[in-house]
Parts: structure tokens; C-alpha cells; sequence
């Protein structure tokens, strides 16, 4: 039998918890978002190319206007893929 | 007066000098009409992420520049369209943040994105870490338990061999 000290938790405490979303723009003060750097446009658009909606990465709504047009402007310019897979 | 930044791919199968040209010509363009040009990116040879004109590389500058007349953009556009050296362009007018970024990229104050990301690779490292210790303290229980296994085996073996002494 096994001292009660390694068993705390049965299951994992972490799973049912939700995680506090927030603007990072707000947050960090981003106020311009560079439609000619592609890394950073990156962790807003999902494996296929397509833009991830605010739900998942809880920009607020101003930024994520902002994000969207920067993310059509770096298409435009060859910068992003209008499609692909395995972009990540 | 308002600012505004053209970016275009240049084809990058031109010459050197017909590349460094088409930047002249547009320079040029843009200093007879009596705009100031705030800086000229050239950021170079890049990979497109899909082929334009059979192209799967592409030369980019960009050009940024103050203008009151807004009627030129239209023609500096109709030039860049007829252009066959270029592949690409985009013309976008700044805001007051777009103009202070540039600023700041210019003076190499763009460094705190690196700094952000930086904090997320270390929060990665830091789940990492635990685990590594963990799997440490797993592998001294291991050989603690080799140990006192080795131990009883040797005690087991010295008590054989006691009672085989005192059979003889």
C-alpha cells in the first residue's frame, strides 16, 4: 500500500478547468499589426491556412478585424497561402 | 499629408540591374511628384507560398513615403499594373500606429515579440523541467530498489551458505 502522499490526485485537476482567454493585443499594448511578417500572422490562422476565430484565440473584436485584413493583405502578397495542408 | 507604403515583387529571373532598375523607376516616380520617401525595405529574395506566373520565389521592396495628392496613387498603381517586371503589389495607407511601427522596426525596437516568445519557449521548458526531475527520482527508486534486492539476494545467498557450514 502506497502512503497517502503520492496519491493526491486520482484524476487530473487541471482538465475541467477553464483557461482565463484575453486579448493579447489589449494586454501587451500591440497596437499595429505588420501585414509583412508572416511568423507572427502565423498563430492566428489554423493548419489549412484559414483564420481562427476569436473564440479560440480571444482577441477582441477591434484586433481581430485588424488581424483578418493583415492576414488577406500577406495572401496578397504571397507572404500566407490562400490554402494549404500541414502548414504548421 | 498622409503616409503610405507600396510593397510589389519584382521577378526575380531579371537581371541585378533591371531589378535595382524597376526600384529606381518607382523612386523616381514618386520624387518627381514631390513626395518625400520616409525608406525604401528592400527585404529581398523570398519564397512565395504559392507560384505567381510560374514564379516560386520573388524579390520584395517596399517603398514608404508621404503624399498629399491622393489622385496619384491611381496613377502610380495603373504603372505598377502595366509593368511586366513586377509580379505583385499592394498599396496601403498607414495610421498613426503603422507609422510609429516602422519607426520603431527601423530602430530596431521591434524586439519585444522576441521577447514574448521567448517567455512562451520558457514556459515550455519549465513543464519540461518537472518532468525530467521526475523521471530522475523514478530512476533512483529504481536503483534504490536494485539495490536492496542485490542486498536481500546476498543476505539470502550468506544464509544459505551459513547452513550448508553448519550441515558439515
Amino acid at each position: 500500500m502506497a502512503s497517502r502522499d503520492d496519491i493526491k490526485f486520482l484524476s487530473n485537476p487541471t482538465i475541467g478547468q477553464k483557461r482565463d482567454k484575453y486579448c493579447r493585443f489589449k494586454r501587451f499594448g500591440i497596437k499595429y499589426i505588420d501585414y509583412k511578417d508572416p511568423d507572427f500572422l502565423l498563430q492566428f490562422v489554423n493548419e489549412q491556412g484559414k483564420l481562427l476565430p476569436r473564440r479560440i484565440t480571444g482577441n477582441s473584436l477591434k484586433y481581430q478585424r485588424k488581424i483578418a485584413s493583415s492576414v488577406k493583405r500577406a495572401r496578397h502578397l504571397a507572404m500566407l497561402p490562400y490554402l494549404t495542408d500541414q502548414l504548421k | 499629408m498622409r503616409q503610405y507604403e507600396v510593397t510589389f515583387i519584382v521577378d526575380p529571373v531579371l537581371s541585378d540591374e533591371e531589378i535595382k532598375a524597376t526600384l529606381e523607376t518607382y523612386k523616381d516616380m514618386l520624387k518627381n511628384e514631390g513626395c518625400e520617401i520616409v525608406h525604401i525595405d528592400e527585404m529581398g529574395l523570398r519564397q512565395l507560398a504559392y507560384p505567381i506566373k510560374r514564379r516560386n520565389s520573388g524579390v520584395y521592396y517596399c517603398i514608404e513615403f508621404k503624399l498629399d495628392a491622393l489622385a496619384f496613387i491611381d496613377k502610380l498603381e495603373l504603372s505598377l499594373r502595366r509593368d511586366e517586371r513586377v509580379m505583385r503589389f499592394l498599396t496601403v495607407s498607414l495610421d498613426k500606429y503603422g507609422v510609429k511601427y516602422n519607426e520603431d522596426k527601423r530602430n530596431g525596437l521591434i524586439g519585444k515579440k522576441k521577447k514574448e516568445e521567448d517567455k512562451k519557449e520558457d514556459g515550455e521548458t519549465k513543464s519540461s523541467r518537472p518532468a525530467k526531475a521526475k523521471k530522475a527520482t523514478d530512476e533512483k527508486e529504481v536503483l534504490k530498489k536494485v539495490v536492496a534486492a542485490k542486498e536481500t539476494l546476498a543476505a539470502v545467498s550468506d544464509d544459505s551458505a551459513s547452513a550448508e557450514q553448519e550441515e558439515e
